[in-house]
């Protein structure tokens, strides 16, 4: 009875604040093709700082452009989980991984790959929005300068124009593209952040708590952002705020201490947990 | 009705004011120790500043003579070749001679006019060649040249000495001083600026002494010093900081790099004089050698500025160009060091600004030698200024105690220049994430 009004709540608050078009677009049917192969996979993922095990022996499937949210209490290990997608846990002196992560049934760990192809693919963006103290055009510009993909200037405007819309900063930013990055509001900083994630193409958008440091305004056109990206990219947010994940998600992984405890269809999990830590967590009597 | 927030008065409370009132006491007494202490320092440097300003102001003026000086063409260049060589041989202390017993004609006894002769300096026949030889068309002529005084009369011109000494301890003779007087009198002989002191290199003679020499040659160490080390450091920086595993080596080489800053800077010249000196066979005394030395002394110190600066810069711009696919190396050169360049090079300007007041070691490969000529190239013999001021200090005329303040205050100049830049080039370029 308690989770069933939980998620009511939940329920009301997501229809008090998301447009219309959006409720249009929200039945998805990810039974309807069960047959697809994930977009990502992990199979037994098990990571060490050092002595001490973050993660033990995480299997999930992230489906194709679909939003995935990995919800828990704090320390849980959902952001180790998050960066070891792209491999970003390599730059942390004395970290080991054990286990397997595949992109389209590509091992990421595998000896002949390529990192900096691997995170052209799969692109993150952070808690905390971090554009370089350079200008909004050259944020965005720096991935298809560095990855070659524009030869001339007018492609890569192009580019910083098409990414910029998309990630719907263009409007607000057109017109002062050569003032610094760092000069915008936390919100817009954070699309900017998006923009330069989306400029390279990738096919995979990891969000690290994207929204954490934003205002519930900014986090709002974060969460529409996300709602349209996902027509296009593979998103795997990872959240401290279950009306975040029942509000953006198709599939949410809930993690405890380290393990995964329960992944399923958000509206399955949050209206009926199999496990009852999941549903001790998501009614709100921990963490 | 007891209520926990209610004060009680009684001895309780006049206990918390006697603390309160001791407490504040104490804030005060600390606060007057530490703005005395502030004072106390203050007062010291501007004790110094005022010394060598005081000392500096006479250094930087020079008494000269003005006499007319009659170019004779039969002593300067009989047979009318106006060959510079032929020139540059003449006997222009007959000149200054002929000069000075025109001026004074009444003298006549040759004790007398060897005492007259020796008021101007030994090196103003030398003023006089230089005028003729930049001058040839004026042979034959009467001049009025501006000459050097002797460094007792310029003491006494500019009242250094005690007229109330007995004429053996001043050393200058009673009847000097009444040349002098008179000539001071008749407006012939001046204080002015001395611009031999920033045109020449280094002299015997005080009043014929000048800066230009070692002022080259530090510049020269310093292009040296800078451009060996720079790159050295920041290269040595980036690696330790970005790339270098944490294991017992890389320890080792940061323990080691940070006692190498606090080792004295003599034992680098030690280093310079076995290795570079005796073992490379690198010049005696050249910039190269001293730049060098001068490199491996800042070595250390601006590797650990610049592995400040670099740490300084945020680690998200690191994941942020990284998480875009940047490689370790692209990270690196497009932000991270770009970012930590002002900080960077603050440490270096400073590091520069060490190397520019040292001594000690240059001392060691050769550099205190007496250089005269202003050096051309980076393998000739060369001094630098602080070893210019050192030996000044150590020489016995009256008129190096004023070069020598005059000369610290050029290096003070530059020194606080530099500084200045540094401190400019952070305000201007700093950063807040």
């Amino acid at each position: 009875m308690m989770k069933h009004t939980a998620l009511r709540a939940l329920r009301t608050m997501d229809e008090i604040d998301i447009p219309p078009k959006r409720l249009e677009r929200a039945p998805v049917a990810p039974a309807a093709e069960p047959a697809r192969a994930p977009k990502l996979r992990a199979t037994g993922v098990n990571f060490f700082y050092g002595e001490k095990q973050a993660l033990f022996e995480v299997s999930i499937d992230v489906p194709e452009r679909q939003v995935t949210a990995l919800i828990g209490p704090s320390g849980c290990g959902k952001s180790t989980f998050i960066r070891c997608l792209n491999r970003m846990n390599d730059v942390i002196p004395a970290t080991r991984m054990e286990g397997r992560i595949e992109l389209d049934g590509e091992d990421v760990y595998a000896d002949g790959l390529d990192v900096v192809e691997l995170r052209a693919r799969i692109g993150m963006v952070f808690q905390k929005p971090n554009p370089f103290p350079k200008s909004i055009y050259d944020n965005v510009a720096y991935g298809p300068r560095i990855h070659g993909l524009a030869t001339t200037r007018g492609d890569l405007d192009e580019i910083v124009h098409a990414s910029l819309e998309r990630a719907g900063l263009l409007d607000e930013v057109k017109d002062r593209l050569d003032e610094p990055g760092t000069g915008l509001s936390g919100g817009q900083q954070q699309r900017l952040c998006i923009a330069r994630a989306i400029a390279v193409s990738p096919e995979v958008i990891l969000m690290d708590e994207p929204c954490s440091a934003l205002d519930p305004i900014a986090t709002a056109r974060i969460e529409d952002l996300m709602d349209e990206l996902r027509e296009k990219y593979t998103i795997v947010i990872v959240t401290h705020s279950m009306q975040q994940a029942a509000r953006v998600s198709q599939r949410t992984a809930f993690f405890h201490l380290g393990k995964l405890v329960e992944q399923g269809d958000t509206e399955r999990l949050f209206t009926n947990p199999l496990d009852p830590r999941t549903q001790d967590y998501i009614t709100g009597r921990f963490g | 009705m007891s209520d926990p927030s209610q004060r009680t008065p009684g001895p309780a409370a006049a206990v918390k004011k006697a603390r309160l009132r001791r407490r504040h006491a104490a804030e005060r007494r600390f606060r007057a120790y530490a703005i005395g202490a502030v004072a106390f320092a203050a007062g010291l440097l501007a004790l110094l500043v005022a010394s060598i300003g005081v000392r500096a102001y006479s250094g930087f003026r020079q008494s000269y003579l003005t006499l007319p000086i009659v170019i004779d063409r039969e002593i300067v260049d009989p047979e009318g070749t106006n060959d510079p060589a032929v020139l540059a041989d003449a006997n222009y202390i007959s000149l200054v001679k002929q000069a000075l017993r025109a001026r004074f004609p009444e003298i006549t006894a040759r004790s007398e006019q060897s005492a007259l002769y020796s008021i101007v300096s030994v090196g103003a026949a030398d003023s006089v060649k230089e005028y003729v030889l930049a001058h040839p068309q004026d042979i034959g002529r009467t001049v009025s040249l501006r000459l050097e005084t002797a460094d007792s009369v310029d003491a006494l011109v500019k009242g250094l000495t005690d007229r109330t000494l007995p004429a053996d301890d001043r050393g200058i003779s009673d009847l000097e001083v009444a040349w002098v007087d008179d000539l001071v009198a008749s407006g012939e002989l001046r204080v002015g600026f001395s611009r031999t002191l920033f045109t020449s290199g280094d002299s015997r003679e005080p009043e014929r002494a000048g800066i230009l020499a070692a002022l080259t040659g530090s510049a020269m160490t310093l292009v040296v010093t800078f451009l060996l080390s720079f790159p050295l450091g920041v290269a040595a920086a980036v690696y330790l900081e970005e790339f270098a595993p944490r294991n017992r080596w890389t320890a080792l080489v940061e323990v080691n790099i940070n006692n190498l800053a606090a080792v004295p800077s003599v034992i680098f010249g030690l280093l310079g004089l076995a290795i570079l000196l005796n073992f490379f066979g690198l010049p005696r005394s050249s910039p190269l050698a001293g730049g060098i030395v001068l490199a491996l002394m800042t070595l250390p110190t601006l590797i650990i500025a610049a592995r400040a600066a670099i740490a300084a810069v945020p680690p998200s711009i690191r994941e942020a160009a990284l998480a875009v696919g940047a490689s370790d190396v692209q990270v690196v050169l497009h932000h991270v060091v770009p970012l930590a360049l002002p900080g960077i090079l603050t440490g270096s300007i400073i590091g520069m600004a060490r190397a520019l007041g040292e001594t000690a070691p240059l001392l060691m490969i050769g550099m205190v030698a007496f250089i005269v000529d202003v050096p051309h190239g980076f393998t000739e013999a060369a001094t630098v200024l602080p070893v210019q001021i050192f030996i000044w200090a150590d020489s016995p005329e009256r008129g190096f105690v004023a070069r020598t303040a005059a000369a610290t205050a050029v290096l003070l100049f530059f020194l606080v220049m530099m500084n200045a830049t540094a401190v400019v080039l952070r305000r201007r370029f700093e950063r807040r994430w």
